[in-house]
């Protein structure tokens, strides 16, 4: 009896991801179809899974391996200037270079898209190998002090005048072509999440989250540590490369600014509000936070209420508002949204159950009486059987 | 089956083994015992690879491994059970259990029926957080995460540390029970009495020297180590 109901509600379960799949997948057909029209809200959700992608990539380093890095906005802009370089049309690059021309090496270097922001994630990792070689030496706030440095001098490097033939310097680089359609960016969002998540939930999760919860366990488990930490390192840097190829066609003109260390924080903001160590935490907080600064516009506006102006209602009291619900979020959800724990339709439905049955206990309460104290006695029982 | 040589460890200046010579004979339970900062625990990790010597030598099954890495150590069939237990609090037992085989390649699933059968107590508990065990249960999971690798001889850091005596009790039993299917144990411990009780062979560690060695029994039996470490006739002399 009691397997069947199981199997029943599995079932209940992949209708459920079924149906949000296929809504998804209507939406976004819905949207490419009339991408003029609905352009702001477009915007909103491309960038919010571009976010998404970096914060999952982030997450595999800080969530399930414990290395508290900050130097995503680095990586992201050495993938950016990598697909901005390689994807401009040849033809526009006279344009674009206008000040201090162009090097000849680069001059008719070109790529297709997909084939640039694979060689920006590469570059990305490439230069994480060589950051990481003397970074992952060093141990929790060091560690996010090095890679912050670390991420301020690739922007300082993309800035600097010796290179204006090839990253334009301060001028930036614009005219980067955009996607040729929606469900590319959102499929190579997705596909790169996925990439992650297999990651995560094979035998190399394991060892990274071993590593996360207890270095010198981990090594007496013969877990090379540094080789470990390198590997997640890279990997995680590899896809914020991509994301950030992705958010330079998305920008279509990108300069060092744009990689400032706010962007980490931005990212760094969505992964702690969704949950560090919890993938579905990390999109659920990119889509929550990229478009929550945008509803909450509302606020920027003057408002008028039975011929009274009301005060405060102006330019900036979005960002008031918004900073005072991510304090509430962290007082109240102290390991963010979702925690370590990952999305799931029984916790939904179980969520709406207890709301509707108040009073009976959570399961959770239930297990936690289960292994009391009384262990002891029984330890020796299950010894003695 | 391991040989240690004029063992010396330090940590940067300050000399923590001054010198040590043991062995461990296959199939035996051997024990260091001795009181807090005799050198110990970083014997066991020395021997692991995790600190490395400065001076002596190491030999496992007739190899000399001073100074290898802690992977080719445990390939070799040498596991190292840390003190405190020190699970992994937030992955599932099954999931540290699986841990334990990280340098194996072939397939894991008798020899998790074999742990479960020696822990019944993690197998009804295999998708809980190790973290939501009692310290007990921790520990055999320690034990068992260990045994994973298959290891040829398992070395146990104070695996009585902090648990309740009845529960010490309880892990003696299991030591005795790997001892029996073939695994050499070496085993320190700050719980003499029990210790001794369980090896077939001991040493007596000071200070960084190892000041009496012998069987179980004659240790037990030993006049200045009842005094030192089993509580009997404190007097002056000791504390002197």
């Amino acid at each position: 009896m009691k397997t069947k109901n199981k199997n029943s509600d599995k079932n209940k379960y992949r209708i459920c991801s079924a149906a949000v799949f296929i809504l998804c997948i209507l939406l976004l057909i819905f949207l490419e179809a009339n991408k003029y029209k609905y352009s702001y809200i477009t915007g909103i959700l491309v960038r919010s899974a571009i976010y998404a992608l970096v914060a999952v990539s982030m997450n595999l380093v800080t969530g399930f391996t414990g290395l508290f890095s900050l130097g995503q906005a680095g990586f992201m802009a050495i993938g950016a200037y990598t697909v901005g370089i390689l994807t401009i049309p040849v033809a526009q690059r006279p344009a674009v270079y206008y000040m201090n021309g162009i090097s000849p090496v680069i001059e008719k270097m070109y790529m297709p898209f997909w084939a640039a922001i694979i060689a920006g994630g590469i570059f990305a990792a490439f230069c994480a190998a060589l950051i990481g070689i003397p970074v992952l030496r060093l141990k929790s706030d060091y560690l996010a002090i090095a890679t912050l440095g670390f991420s301020e001098i690739i922007r300082a490097f993309i800035a600097s005048p010796q290179l204006n033939k090839i990253t334009n310097g301060s001028y930036g680089l614009k005219n980067i072509p955009s996607f040729p359609n929606l469900y590319t960016i959102f499929g190579i969002c997705a596909v790169c999440i996925a990439l992650i998540v297999l990651l995560i939930n094979s035998s190399y999760g394991r060892v990274f989250k071993a590593i996360r919860e207890d270095e010198t366990a981990a090594q007496a488990m013969g877990i090379n540590l540094f080789k470990y930490k390198e590997l997640s390192f890279v990997i995680s840097s590899f896809f914020t490369g991509i994301g950030g190829g992705l958010l330079a066609m998305f920008m279509g003109s990108i300069d060092s600014k744009t990689f400032q260390i706010a962007l980490t924080y931005d990212i760094l903001l969505i992964v702690v509000l969704g949950g560090i160590g919890s993938v579905t935490g990390s999109i659920l907080g990119a889509f929550l936070i990229t478009s929550g600064r945008e509803w909450l516009r509302f606020f920027d506006e003057p408002l008028t209420l039975a011929g009274i102006n009301i005060p405060l209602f102006r330019a900036g009291f979005r960002m008031v508002i918004f900073s005072i619900l991510l304090m509430a979020v962290v007082l109240f959800y102290r390991k963010g949204i979702m925690g370590t724990n990952e999305f799931s339709w029984e916790a939904v439905f179980n969520l709406f159950k207890k709301r509707n049955s108040a009073g009976a206990g959570s399961g959770r309460s239930d297990i936690q009486d289960n292994h009391s104290d009384d262990g002891v006695k029984r330890i020796l029982n299950d010894r003695e059987a | 089956m391991l040989k240690v040589n004029g063992l010396k460890v330090n940590y940067g200046s300050i000399e923590a083994v001054k010198g040590v010579d043991f062995e461990v004979k296959e199939n035996d339970i051997v024990t260091l015992i001795g009181a807090n900062g005799a050198g110990k625990s970083t014997i066991l990790k020395t021997v692991a690879g995790l600190i490395k010597p400065a001076e002596g030598k190491i030999e496992f099954m007739g190899d000399d491994i001073t100074g290898f890495e802690t992977s080719n150590i445990i390939s070799r069939g040498i596991t190292l059970v840390p003190e405190g237990r020190r699970v992994f609090p937030d992955m599932t037992v099954l999931e540290n259990i699986k841990i334990g085989a990280y340098l194996r390649k072939d397939s894991l699933s008798n020899d998790i029926e074999w742990i479960y059968s020696l822990f019944p107590r993690l197998k009804e508990r295999h998708w809980q957080h190790a973290g939501t065990l009692s310290g007990g249960e921790q520990q055999m999971l320690a034990l068992a995460r260990a045994l994973m690798s298959r290891p040829k001889l398992l070395m146990m850091d104070e695996p009585s540390l902090g648990l309740a005596p009845i529960i010490v009790k309880g892990i003696f039993e299991i030591i005795n029970e790997i001892q029996k299917s073939g695994v050499t144990v070496l085993l320190i411990e700050q719980n003499a009495n029990m210790a001794l009780n369980a090896a077939s062979y001991a040493y007596v560690l000071e200070t960084g020297r190892v000041m009496l060695k012998g069987s179980g029994k004659e240790l037990l039996a030993d006049e200045s180590v009842r005094e030192a470490y089993l509580g009997k006739n404190r007097n002056e002399k000791y504390v002197n």
